[in-house]
């Protein structure tokens, strides 16, 4: 990959500013989305990185500023024409009792479909792909309230892949699952990225996930921007101290070579194997 | 063999055209066809003189006796085909409904739409009021436009208090249904009021239009309502495809590339114009909105409430129910009252399985 190819961007906000009510969320924020990357968005609760992402995805109307994609301004654009070069998977999304995961990866054919084309060769076809892609195609005709956290969360993804888009868009995909299903969908993700050549946008709370599976992690703090950079080089004890407020150790993964972040705290150490179980006693 | 048969779907191609047709959904509305032609036959041919059911095919078909053509083209053709009309106007609104709020809670009758085209209804019958006792009906010009306009004036407007009041960055179904049932009360207030200030007659006449009566239905009521539907029932099966992502929530069906408040809106029309013109024919015929749809999805096994299976069998209700009042009940009795006696046991087992759900 060439130097030119890393810094074109398909994706893009420039001077955003956004909020729900009167106070802004995010402030004259300016990101540009690496092409064929992975991108992280952390940050503490409540920094306005869930904000960014809807915004990015053109579900919220930036108060100033722009959001761009291939150079045209989002809200110019008609939702449906975003919808077929951008997925977006939202934060908790919804499904009504009883919907068959095949019913619902179809759905993410939508964009792509007229009332007299409602089932082509060509949405079958990619229907099937994303079931394959997501290892859900055992799953089709199971309900989705059916599966486990992670299973759930893959067939949602295969959704968002039917929608055959380049841009990939995940609010917390890893929300309320346990860290195997967490390890699951990151590893999906870091997949499609690899050998589907998607580009990826997410929001993540996990610091050490964030770490293993992103190219670029971008933090923000009150709703700007505070670094963006490669794991390495944005994990340190001191940008976790400010911006977190975290007191943590940054060590390397002996495994990887990337920063793992180990909270370091005030309560005490028990000393031997001995006292824990007298404890527990 | 349940699970086997819903998750059989078939696609249906022909050159660019191409649909997924649900195979249970359609053998099931099917099913309810074969029942109602049954209970139309029924219809046409039990009453004070019966006409053997071989004699209604034929009469159908052109054939029969004058006296027998009498009887079931003149007499009782028109009140059952009202009937079908209305029950199939009133189950497609509750499919519209339910699925737009996500909510098997949510139907015209609950949301206070029904009860809003009572009001602009009773409106016309008490204020124009000069024809004296009319059962219920008003003549002629009034009847045909004026009765399904005020009724459509009425739904409307609570449905725009209904959707003003419960938007909040979203309409969220739990919302919508408790606003409804306020407005409920608002429009049934409105409603007294009228009542109160009528004149006897005029009250007497709105009272049994309000319980939801077939007595003496025909064309003059009927055309409007087919009129509705031949406009609607298309609107509906063409935004169902869209009301399908909007199940995924807001921000999935937006992030899929639907005009959000477009689809809402065209919905909610669709449902209040079904609504209005099923009430303004036959009044507000309790619970058929709201059970239908359930009881066709129950059937169905899908996702959401089927539009066609859900039309079929409010028209199996409200023809089933004509057929009691008029047949097998020995005494003159309301239509509304038998679909609300079937219906109103519904909702309380419908809130004891919410209940229990939500505490489980």
């Amino acid at each position: 990959m060439t130097m030119s190819d890393v810094q074109a961007s398909r994706l893009r906000s420039e001077s955003v500013t956004v909020g729900y009510g009167e106070e802004p969320v995010v402030r004259d924020l300016s990101l540009a989305i690496a092409e064929g990357k992975v991108t992280t968005i952390i940050g503490p609760n409540g920094c306005g990185k869930s904000t960014l992402l809807r915004t990015m995805a053109r579900l919220l109307k930036p108060t100033d500023g722009r959001v761009l994609l291939d150079g045209d301004p989002v809200h110019d654009l008609s939702t449906k024409d975003v919808a077929r070069r951008m997925a977006l998977l939202p934060q908790s999304p919804i499904a009504p009792e009883g919907l068959l995961v095949r019913d619902l990866v179809g759905r993410g054919r939508h964009p792509h479909q007229r009332w007299f084309s409602q089932w082509s060769p060509e949405d079958e076809a990619i229907v099937e792909t994303a079931l394959e892609m997501t290892d859900t195609a055992e799953l089709r005709d199971r309900a989705l309230d059916q599966l486990s956290g992670g299973q759930r969360q893959r067939a949602w993804i295969a959704m968002t892949l039917a929608q055959d888009t380049d841009l990939l868009l995940l609010d917390e995909p890893t929300t309320y699952l346990d860290l195997a299903h967490q390890v699951e969908v990151l590893d999906l993700v870091s997949r499609l990225n690899r050998e589907r050549g998607r580009t990826v946008v997410m929001v993540l709370h996990d610091l050490n996930l964030a770490a293993r599976y992103s190219d670029v992690i971008v933090v923000m703090k009150d709703g700007a921007i505070v670094t963006e950079g490669t794991p390495n080089d944005v994990f340190t004890p001191d940008l976790l101290a400010t911006t977190f407020g975290l007191d943590a150790d940054v060590l390397a993964c002996p495994r990887t070579g990337l920063p793992i972040v180990v909270p370091v705290s005030s309560a005490p150490v028990p000393d031997t194997l001995d006292t824990v179980e007298l404890a527990d006693a | 063999m349940t699970t086997l048969m819903s998750t059989m779907t078939v696609p249906f191609r022909l050159g660019v055209a191409s649909w997924l047709v649900p195979l249970r959904a359609g053998l099931v509305a099917l099913a309810g066809l074969v029942v109602l032609a049954v209970l139309v036959a029924l219809d046409l041919a039990l009453g004070d003189f019966d006409v053997p059911v071989a004699d209604v095919v034929r009469t159908l078909l052109g054939g029969g006796d004058p006296g027998q053509r009498f009887i079931v083209m003149e007499l009782r053709l028109p009140q059952t085909m009202v009937a079908v009309l209305a029950g199939a106007a009133l189950g497609l609104s509750g499919a519209l409904t339910q699925t737009f709020a996500r909510n098997p809670l949510a139907s015209p009758d609950t949301l206070g739409i029904n009860h809003g085209a009572a009001f602009g209804a009773v409106a016309v019958i008490v204020l124009t009021g000069s024809s004296g006792y009319g059962g219920g009906l008003v003549s002629g010009t009034l009847q045909e436009v004026g009765l399904p306009l005020a009724a459509f004036a009425g739904a409307l407007l609570t449905a725009a208090l209904l959707y003003a009041l419960s938007w909040r960055r979203g309409i969220d179904g739990q919302r919508l249904v408790l606003i409804g049932i306020g407005l409920t009360a608002t429009m049934v207030a409105g409603t007294n009021w009228l009542l109160v200030k009528a004149r006897i007659q005029d009250a007497a006449s709105a009272q049994v239009w309000l319980n939801g009566s077939l007595n003496a239905r025909g064309w003059e009521q009927g055309k409007p309502l087919l009129y509705a539907l031949i406009v609607l029932v298309p609107v509906s099966l063409l935004i169902a495809r869209t009301l399908n992502v909007m199940q995924l929530g807001d921000d999935s069906a937006r992030g899929l590339g639907v005009r959000l408040q477009v689809t809402q809106l065209l919905t909610l029309v669709a449902a209040c114009g079904l609504a209005a013109v099923a009430v303004a024919a036959v009044g507000p015929l309790g619970f058929v909105a709201f059970v239908v749809p359930q009881i066709a999805l129950l059937l169905t096994g899908g996702s959401r409430p089927p539009m066609l299976a859900s039309m079929v069998f409010g028209s199996v209700l409200v023809v089933g129910a004509d057929l009691l009042t008029r047949v097998v009940i020995p005494f003159p009795l309301p239509a509304g009252l038998v679909t609300s006696a079937i219906g109103a046991p519904y909702l309380i087992w419908l809130l004891l399985r919410t209940n229990r759900k939500v505490t489980a």
